[in-house]
């Protein structure tokens, strides 16, 4: 299997906002700054000031400037390519976010999709929001010692708000649900032919207990710490990187932050390492979620499942595959193995 | 029989180089990637120090296991194809056993300080073993 440098995956996987990743030629660079003080000049009629690139990723580029005295957030495919198959266009994406806040989700406002005459190929253009991101700040810095403790019922609140959308007037997103999902990575297992007995017995427990079929709502996909934004004074702020959207069981989004390798050392705190499962179930709960604790068990088993896999196999087929050489991109890979333990205590009924 | 310095060795000055001399010279991407290298450093010293045992431990189960010799990579895989088909589960404790001892190994090697490894080891759950 081939993964190309724009895959998803390696965005899910390699989210770094403080630096680009891989990096522009500095003739490239001046020509996108030509560019985007042409699109500043059509869409504000202001000129473009402080660009400065705001995270990399593999298949995300987040640009910061200012113009008329307001901050933006540019996010684009790479180079403004087409992303891979399994990112959402940007146009859709967009459209999602917009959906989120109507229905009071606390989301960037996004300003305007790019078109042809813009010039730098699939990319909106959202309101900036100030706070961190980045999770290990987020757990240990003390500015947020007071905001932390609320986070995970504030997760809670925000997810039942995200799946009482009504899907029905959506833009029409790829339906995945459990079974979906688990043989979509077995699949990947399969074909990389190096064997992995403890993900094969994660994939045997995963069959053998699939979630009942719910209603598809819509899934943010990748809702867990580090895609979370926090600020010191009201906790939780913002929900970014909505491009692996999709319909499909939401009890997905309640295991996803609860996967070990999202706790970033801070095991003993399941939601992203900051909360208790049962603050987070509580308030999606009292905002009139349902919860399927078996089901959602069975997402973070799911979950630590594909982590391992986007390492082990994703991770590793770009690198060796000279798609991404990196030193950074090669190590990644040898992460696999954290999940391996993780799904053996889990299967094991440890937490 | 490989001259000296030993590999050990090698990579010892060659993350001294990093730490001491390179990193402390770079900022931003180049400094993010460099302690990365150093960590790749590491992870190596560790797999020429641990693998070579950790690899004949493993072997001398699986090839109990299930009763057949092979490379690693050939037991592995039919260990694999045992364990989708259901013909083994983790209520075979010799299997647990083999898959806790594999995959302790690994972690020891890749990455000692993850906190799931920790727990794992205040759990109580043996380190793999040094195979001869």
């Amino acid at each position: 299997m081939k993964i190309c440098c724009c895959s998803p995956f390696l965005e899910v996987a390699h989210r770094r906002r403080e630096w680009q990743f891989s990096s522009m030629g500095s003739a490239e660079i001046d020509t996108f700054e030509s560019q985007m003080a042409a699109l500043c000049a059509r869409r504000f009629d202001a000129p473009l000031a402080h660009l400065k690139r705001l995270s990399g990723g593999a298949s995300q580029e987040s640009w910061t400037f200012i113009c008329d005295g307001e901050a933006y957030v540019l996010r684009r495919n790479p180079r403004g390519l087409r992303a891979s198959e399994n990112a959402l266009p940007k146009a859709s994406e967009a459209a999602i976010i917009g959906a989120a806040a109507k229905a009071g989700i606390a989301v960037p406002q996004v300003s305007f999709v790019c078109d042809d005459e813009d010039g730098i190929g699939e990319a909106y253009v959202m309101a900036f929001i100030d706070g961190e991101t980045i999770a290990r700040k987020i757990l240990r810095d003390a500015e947020f010692d007071t905001v932390r403790p609320k986070l995970a019922t504030q997760c809670g609140e925000m997810l039942a708000a995200l799946h009482a959308i009504k899907i029905e007037g959506l833009p029409d997103l790829a339906y995945s649900d459990a079974a979906g999902e688990l043989e979509k990575y077995a699949g990947y297992l399969q074909s990389s032919g190096h064997p992995h007995p403890v993900f094969e017995l994660a994939i045997k427990w995963l069959r053998d207990n699939l979630p009942e079929t719910r209603p598809p709502a819509l899934v943010h996909g990748d809702f867990r710490n580090g895609n979370i934004m926090v600020s010191p004074e009201a906790g939780l702020v913002a929900l970014l990187d909505w491009e692996l959207a999709h319909f499909g069981d939401p009890m997905e989004d309640l295991g996803w932050p609860c996967v070990p390798s999202w706790r970033f050392g801070q095991h003993h705190l399941p939601v992203g390492g900051f909360g208790a499962r049962a603050d987070m179930y509580g308030a999606y709960r009292a905002a009139g979620g349902e919860i399927d604790e078996k089901a959602t068990r069975f997402w973070e088993i799911l979950g630590s499942l594909k982590w391992g896999i986007m390492c082990g196999v994703l991770m590793v087929s770009a690198f060796e595959s000279g798609a991404d050489p990196s030193v950074e991109r090669g190590s990644i890979g040898r992460r696999a193995s954290e999940t391996e333990i993780d799904l053996l205590r889990m299967l094991m009924g440890e937490d | 029989m490989q001259d000296r310095p030993s590999a050990e060795k090698l990579l010892a000055a060659a993350r001294a180089f990093l730490n001491e001399t390179a990193m402390p010279q770079l900022s931003g991407q180049a400094a993010f990637h460099a302690r990365v290298a150093g960590n790749v450093l590491d992870i190596l010293a560790r797999e020429l120090a641990l693998a070579p045992g950790f690899n004949k431990a493993e072997q001398a189960r699986l090839e109990s296991l299930l009763g057949e010799d092979g490379d690693l990579a050939t037991l592995n895989r039919k260990l694999c194809e045992k364990i989708a088909t259901g013909e083994m589960d983790l209520s075979n404790d010799v299997l647990k056993n083999h898959l806790i001892r594999v995959t302790m190994g690994k972690v020891a090697i890749d990455q000692p300080r993850y906190q799931g490894y920790k727990t794992a080891q205040a759990n109580g759950w043996p380190e793999e073993e040094l195979g001869d």
